[in-house]
């Protein structure tokens, strides 16, 4: 499934989503660069989070979900039928709104995801550099076998980040990850993205419009229109998206005028 | 101004008013709760009041008289022994005799005994009969109890008691073989509970009533020496004392009405007054039997055990199976709700409907599978489907709604994030049921497949229906065995007219009642041990 020629990792062509008859998200058209950090914005109930779930088919799991149009990754619609699932989310990681590490211990948490996948290197020493690239090891090096939850919330979302790093994925999919987590974690949450971003694409749902100004490259701004269907209304560099907005309804959002 | 609410005064009384209202809510529930534990707790005590109390026993021959028979007979047996009706003959005999000892009532002795003293014993206080040696005699000062044992039976000389004494035979002067004072002796000295005599004298015992033939028949069936202690006392129970129970009476009447009982037995012809502890671990370990005072409930506990296996073999596998397959497989459509439904409702299905379809299905239709004779173990012109597997399988289905309903819930419980966070590693399904949701279900599984096994284990109207047999004599030994449970045995005991079997089911319902305070508590203990970490 993978065709470098194209410049985009992924890539959206008239994405539609439905729950039953609900139409959640209508028409979106979106670019994620390679090895950098896409902020998706919006007002509750705008779909950006519905929108990143399809990028790695968690929306599966949802009876009444229903998909029309293209994700394509690496040029290839991951929602062909000739396409496992299970392969498209090994390729493409997701870290969750609430830390959700295993009730198991730390070095479980990190090297199950690579056990399961067939991993056949030497496991300690992945767990040790996923640890390390989630910026973890030095706080937990010594008490790898603590269960994940007597960790902090912070540690904890970066455990679940490590988890992640440790299949190899190409994407990583962050849903509203700071948003459980006190101010100091999550300013550390974002160093560590902007690091990540070196070797991983990033695809970020926030409510935080400073963390999207500070850490993304490109910012989508989703919202919603009178029958409650979310649609992109403004998708560009983050800069201009913050500083000189083509559309009203994303200036009214930017400069905090509803949302 | 005045105000839509009420102010001062009135809002006080108005406050005052709310308060009492609750007040009066608080105490109705706190009767509520006082009342059902009261219940309970006379519940409980009614029962163990018939597990312990008088019981008027009527035996063939007496246990004390048994080993006063026995001794009796070795000292009348042993040599340079004469026995002497008249007091003052004896008297008389032993002052002349130095070498001589006797036993007298103490009566006697102080009515007759010029010539002689009383020897003092040194670890023992004899109660209205008394050692005795004539004056002349200079070496016997004290007794301590064991040689005294030894002096009237299997010493032949002083000296073999102490090195020191004379070197010259014993000569014993005994009262007749019926006198009191010799049955008070033997009774003092060597004890009158056969339970506490040793295995020779046991045997010894069974050798002295039973005819020879008996005892071919008994070293026949197992030889003496591979037979315990416990095996004899047994053996002179069910042969030789033979005791009936005439009457019984609980723990609160043996208490309370002490005397009335006492003065009742003492008028009975022959009966014996003794107190008596029902649930005792010969109980536990004894095959059910027709007399109540042999009686036990080993025969009910390995059925209830045996059908308990069956049934959780069964109902585990596919109740947790069922469970699994509709929360996390099923896609909620109208077939899995029309499931769902089923099962909901047939939780709420009376037992007894179940024990007709087990009858139906497992004792009739499927009779060459549960009687075994499909598989050649039983003789089919003789095969009974009416067997352990079939009332497992009846319980099986009786609690696969309960199994599956429990571990739904518990496979509910598990948070949705650790299922999203294994498939967004690229797990399969099956990876993430088996590595995430049924880890961290299993403690609420297997809660709730504990208290439905309990409640197979209580369960009496399906195995009624089944064909629990009321009368098996013989422990069951796999699932083809006919077989009882615990439920059905206590519900034949009370049955039963004779009173003794009262106290029998009073005593298998605590039996029963621990057993599931056992599984109970084990279910606690698991959900505690395995209490949530996230």
């Amino acid at each position: 499934m993978m065709n470098t020629s194209s410049p985009y990792v992924i890539e959206t062509q008239d994405l539609n989503v439905f729950y039953g008859d609900f139409h959640a998200v209508k028409n979106v058209q979106l670019r994620i660069e390679k090895h950098k950090i896409t902020a998706l914005i919006g007002p509750s109930g705008c779909g950006k989070s519905t929108v990143l779930r399809c990028f790695n088919r968690m929306n599966d799991f949802i009876p009444t979900a229903r998909i029309q149009g293209r994700v394509l990754f690496h040029g290839k619609n991951i929602y062909d039928p000739d396409v496992d699932p299970v392969q498209v989310r090994r390729r493409i990681g997701m870290v969750f709104q609430k830390p959700n590490p295993f009730p198991k211990s730390i070095y479980d948490n990190v090297a199950w995801g690579a056990k399961i996948n067939g991993f056949r290197g030497d496991l300690d020493q992945l767990v040790e550099e996923s640890l390390r690239r989630a910026a973890l090891w030095d706080e937990v090096k010594d008490k790898l076998d603590a269960n994940g939850y007597s960790l902090s919330g912070g540690q904890q979302q970066r455990l679940c980040i490590a988890r992640a790093l440790a299949v190899k994925p190409e994407v990583i999919l962050m849903d509203e990850p700071t948003s459980a987590l006190d101010p100091i974690a999550s300013l550390r949450i974002e160093e560590l993205m902007v690091q990540l971003a070196e070797e991983y694409t990033i695809i970020v749902v926030t409510h935080n419009m400073q963390q999207a100004a500070r850490v993304s490259d490109y910012t989508a701004f989703f919202t919603v229109d009178e029958h409650r269907t979310g649609y992109l209304e403004e998708f560009g560099p983050t800069p201009e998206i913050f500083t000189t907005p083509k559309s009203r309804i994303t200036e009214d959002y930017i400069t905090g005028r509803f949302g | 101004m005045m105000s839509d609410f009420p102010e001062g005064q009135e809002l006080e009384q108005f406050i005052k008013r709310r308060r009492q209202k609750g007040l009066i809510w608080r105490s109705l529930f706190l009767l509520a709760t006082t009342l059902g534990v009261l219940v309970l707790m006379v519940l409980l005590l009614t029962i163990l009041n018939k597990t312990l109390g008088y019981v008027a026993v009527r035996y063939r021959m007496e246990p004390d008289e048994l080993v006063v028979a026995l001794y009796r007979t070795i000292m009348l047996d042993a040599s340079q022994t004469q026995t002497l009706a008249n007091p003052a003959d004896l008297t008389r005999g032993l002052a002349a005799d130095p070498d001589g000892v006797g036993i007298m009532a103490r009566a006697d002795f102080e009515a007759t005994g010029q010539g002689l003293r009383v020897v003092p014993i040194t670890d023992l206080s004899l109660q209205g009969v008394v050692v005795v040696v004539s004056e002349a005699n200079t070496w016997l000062t004290d007794l301590t109890s064991l040689e005294l044992m030894r002096l009237f039976t299997i010493a032949t000389t002083w000296s073999e008691l102490r090195p020191e004494w004379p070197q010259r035979p014993i000569h014993r002067w005994l009262p007749p073989a019926s006198s009191p004072a010799l049955h008070a002796f033997i009774a003092q000295v060597y004890g009158e509970d056969p339970r506490t005599q040793p295995t020779e004298a046991l045997v010894a015992m069974l050798a002295m009533h039973l005819s020879p033939g008996a005892m071919r028949q008994i070293m026949a069936e197992k030889p003496l020496s591979a037979r315990t202690h416990e095996d004899f006392y047994q053996l002179l129970v069910d042969r030789v004392m033979e005791p009936t129970i005439l009457e019984t009476w609980s723990f609160s009447e043996s208490i309370l009405n002490r005397k009335a009982i006492q003065a009742r037995v003492a008028a009975m012809p022959d009966a014996r007054l003794e107190f008596r502890r029902w649930i005792t671990w010969d109980f536990i370990t004894s095959p059910q039997s027709s007399r109540p005072e042999f009686a036990g409930v080993r025969t009910a506990i390995l059925g209830s055990l045996w059908v308990v296996f069956i049934t959780l073999l069964f109902a585990i596998p596919v109740g947790i199976g069922a469970a699994i397959y509709l929360e996390e497989y099923g896609s909620g459509g109208w077939l899995d709700q029309l499931i769902e439904s089923n099962i909901n409702n047939l939780a709420g299905v009376p037992s007894i409907i179940y024990g007709m379809l087990g009858l139906a299905v497992f004792v009739r239709a499927l009779e060459p599978l549960t009687s075994g004779s499909l598989f050649g173990l039983v003789d089919p012109a003789t095969s009974n489907g009416r067997t352990v597997l079939s009332a497992g399988l009846t319980l099986g289905l009786l609690i696969l709604p309960l199994i599956i309903i429990n571990a739904r819930e518990a496979i509910r419980a598990v948070p949705q994030a650790f299922r999203e966070a294994s498939l967004g590693l690229g797990a399969t399904q099956w990876q993430t049921i088996w590595s995430h949701v049924l880890p961290n279900a299993l403690p609420g599984i297997l809660t709730g497949s504990i208290l439905a096994i309990s409640r197979a284990f209580g369960e009496t109207a399906p195995l009624v229906v089944v064909g629990a047999s009321t009368a098996i004599f013989l422990d069951p030994h796999g699932p083809f065995s006919k077989f009882t449970v615990l439920p059905i045995q206590i519900y034949q005991w009370t049955s039963r007219p004779q009173a003794a079997f009262q106290n029998l089911a009073a005593a298998a319902i605590i039996v029963l009642l621990a057993l599931l305070l056992v599984m109970n508590g084990l279910a606690v203990y698991l959900r505690h041990k395995y209490r949530r970490t996230y």
